[in-house]
């Protein structure tokens, strides 16, 4: 339900921003490239609009707010909340001679996750009492209404009528009230209006997991603070990836020069790499158990393959007339090596280092989720035991802006490094 | 004796599926000190297998080259090679490209940069010295990769369709500029080409080869590298002698290419 309509304000969105940008920032910004056939398949062909990227962040966080009932969102757009305070209904009791009588339930709402107050009512006249209930927003009260009556249900008293709706076994009816039903035994089950937005529990709000960042930020989680938490798996990824590194790309390119290494390893590392490393996790867990080392090694053997097949792609990549080019102008074999093999392996080799430090950003966190007593995923995990949503959102989301982090770090090392890349 | 000798040489490829191409049949012939030689022929007829044994990157199945007297038996700085493209070194600058034959040497900066910035002022590089080579246009490029070839003060200079990949005023600019340095440094030049005019105004020697088996099919001397240094090749090309000579071996190449089109048919 809530669902649908989130996917719905999404959608409207993504149209509307569109449309509006489309005829009133594009037109005055179009030029001749925007003329350009776009042929499928070429990258340049098609850029990321700056616009759509803000839009679309804003929307994210537009949504999330609305849906929790954010203070950052301005009421307006809030979605509808949920009944929260006090209301009432009456109820028509008919006993078994066909005597009926009417008394009404105070029912006072607290919203999500407070305390509810208990509210005394004044019992009234007549056979049946008037009752008083006190009960959390979103959800269902079962009102046993005969506790103060005359005559109960045992004695085949039953409710025909709520708000002078008539109402039998099975049937539901809704009002301005809420949502009311007759259970099985014959008591009155009520909801208020949950409206749409979400519980905290399910979605916090924006600025409870901001909050949750600052307290944890100054105060710590499980003994550790969030910056040796988040310090911890950071150093786990840049270990396993460095030692993978460093006897990733000599294997390379031993895999790259020499036919002999090349069969030996290649059963090796064909095999390994299609093994995802969450699935080595058990086997590390069982031979290096949960400490660092298991750790290391599980992200060493991550980014091991990747880099060595990466060094052996970079090698063997190599145009061959360059290779001779050197040749003939007097290159020896260990030079070609140096100046041209080694550099020519470079942009090769980056991408794999992208592509091992996101599997290593991922790996890390998955091991943590199963067994660690420090780090991004070990907090969430343990977070989400105690169903402390805002500590999860928050994990999450920092483990997003490191991995995202650490992309852009390595594509300003490598736009530095191998300013070349994919330009020759 | 001095010279590039190019005796009796045989090549033949072993395919993996156990037939064999025979890329060229019984060359033979003698380059002088100084010569400019154009190779033309159609598609496949051997001319790249026959630079690449020169060059030292391919052995032949038969045959040898020699060259100022000993045998050739793999790459070597005396033999330089220009290629069609591809072959400049994307990590280096323009300067580093054009020094690095010496620096592989040894040589200290003091002994190769008069030569190098000589060379750079020669082909018109001087004020992109410091560019990446991936910010050069492709005729840039392949002055880059002459200048390299030349720093490197080979004694043969092997040039695979070195021209090829530029647009026409560009290619005749470039001709333009190996006539000049051709007739400057005295080089033995061997340059394939697709170009009936490229191979005609630019040979003092021309060799038409002729496919399966590759051999020489026809040699020309010709007049035309001569009158070109220094002059406008336009008018050259004005030489009764020279249109003349453009047809014939139009025709010739014409004929080949329809005998393999008619064999490969055939065998259909
Ligand atoms: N490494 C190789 N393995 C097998 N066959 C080869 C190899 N190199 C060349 N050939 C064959 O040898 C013949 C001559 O090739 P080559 O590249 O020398 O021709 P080419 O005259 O340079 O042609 P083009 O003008 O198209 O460059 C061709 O039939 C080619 O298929
Ligand atoms: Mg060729």
């Amino acid at each position: 339900m809530i669902g649908s309509v989130i996917l719905l304000v999404y959608v409207a969105i993504f149209v509307l921003s569109f449309l509006a940008v489309r005829f009133l920032v594009h037109k005055t910004t179009r030029d001749f490239t925007s003329l350009k056939t776009v042929t499928f398949g070429d990258e340049s062909a098609v850029t990321s609009n700056r616009i759509a990227s803000i839009v679309s962040v804003t929307t994210v966080f537009l949504i999330w707010g609305s849906f929790t009932g954010s203070s950052w969102v301005p009421g307006f757009l809030h979605a509808p909340g949920p009944f929260v305070g006090e209301t009432s209904f009456t109820y028509t009791l008919e006993t078994a001679d066909g005597v009926r009588d009417d008394a009404t339930v105070y029912v006072k709402v607290a919203d999500f996750g407070q305390e509810t107050e208990s509210i005394e009512a004044a019992p009234g006249e007549g056979i049946a009492k008037d009752d008083a209930v006190a009960m959390n927003a979103s959800r269902t009260a079962t009102i046993l209404f005969d506790r103060n009556d005359e005559v109960t249900r045992k004695d085949g008293a039953r409710v025909v009528a709520i708000d002078g709706i008539a109402i039998g076994a099975g049937d539901e009816i809704r009002t301005e009230t809420g949502r009311f039903a007759l259970t099985d035994k014959g008591a009155i089950s009520f909801a208020p209006p949950s409206g749409l937005q979400m519980e905290p529990i399910w979605l916090p709000p924006p600025e409870d997991v901001v909050g949750r960042v600052v307290e944890i930020a100054n105060e710590g989680y499980r003994d550790s603070t969030l910056w040796r938490h988040l310090g911890y798996s950071l150093f786990r990824v840049i270990a396993g990836f460095v030692f993978g590194a460093l006897l990733g790309i000599p294997l390379g390119y031993a895999m790259g020069l020499s036919d002999w290494f090349r069969g030996w390893f290649e059963p090796i590392v064909e095999f390994m790499r299609p093994v995802p490393p969450l699935a080595l996790i058990p086997l590390v867990i069982i031979w290096f158990g949960i400490g660092e080392t298991g750790k290391i090694i599980l992200l060493f053997l991550a980014s091991l393959w990747i880099m060595a097949i990466a060094a052996r792609a970079g090698v063997s990549g190599v145009n061959i007339s360059k290779v001779h080019a050197a040749y003939s102008l007097g290159a020896s074999k260990f030079q070609v090596m140096r100046h041209v093999i080694m550099p020519n392996s470079l942009p090769e080799i980056f991408t794999g280092a992208r592509v091992a430090m996101g599997v290593c950003w991922g790996t890390v966190v998955a091991a943590e989720l199963v067994a660690a007593s420090e780090g991004a995923g070990m907090m969430i995990m343990v977070a989400s035991k105690f169903q402390l949503t805002d500590i999860v959102l928050m994990g999450i989301i920092l483990i997003g802006v490191i991995g995202f982090g650490i992309d852009i770090l390595m594509r300003k090392a490598e736009s530095v490094l191998v300013p070349w890349k994919g330009r020759s | 004796m001095t010279g590039l000798s190019i005796e009796n040489i045989s090549m033949r490829f072993d395919l993996p599926n156990g037939s064999s191409v025979q890329a060229l049949k019984n060359v033979s012939l003698h380059l002088n000190e100084g010569e400019l030689m154009s190779v033309l022929g159609p598609s496949g007829c051997g001319k790249t297998t026959l630079l690449n044994i020169v060059a030292g990157f391919l052995a032949p199945t038969e045959g040898q080259v020699v060259m100022n007297g000993h045998k050739v038996t793999g790459p070597a700085a005396e033999r330089g090679m220009v290629f069609q493209q591809g072959a400049l070194f994307e990590w280096m600058d323009v300067r580093s490209n054009v020094s690095f034959g010496p620096r592989m040497e040894g040589q200290r900066p003091s002994q190769y940069d008069a030569h190098v910035d000589h060379l750079l002022n020669v082909t018109g590089l001087r004020d992109f010295k410091d560019k990446a080579i991936y910010e050069l246009s492709g005729g840039m490029q392949q002055r880059v990769a002459l200048a390299r070839c030349l720093a490197n003060d080979p004694d043969v200079i092997l040039m695979d369709e070195p021209l090829g990949a530029l647009d026409a005023l560009t290619r005749e600019k470039m001709q333009g500029l190996v006539l000049k340095l051709w007739k400057e440094t005295g080089k033995t030049i061997i340059l394939i080409t697709h170009s009936v005019e490229e191979a005609l105004l630019l040979g003092e020697r021309l060799l038409v080869m002729a496919p399966r088996p590759g051999r020489i099919h026809k040699e020309y001397n010709l007049p035309f590298a001569d009158l070109g240094v220094g002059a406008d090749l336009r008018e050259v090309k004005k030489h009764p002698d020279y249109a003349r000579t453009r047809e014939e071996i139009l025709e010739m190449i014409w004929d080949m290419e329809e005998e393999i089109m008619g064999r490969a048919e055939a065998a259909q």
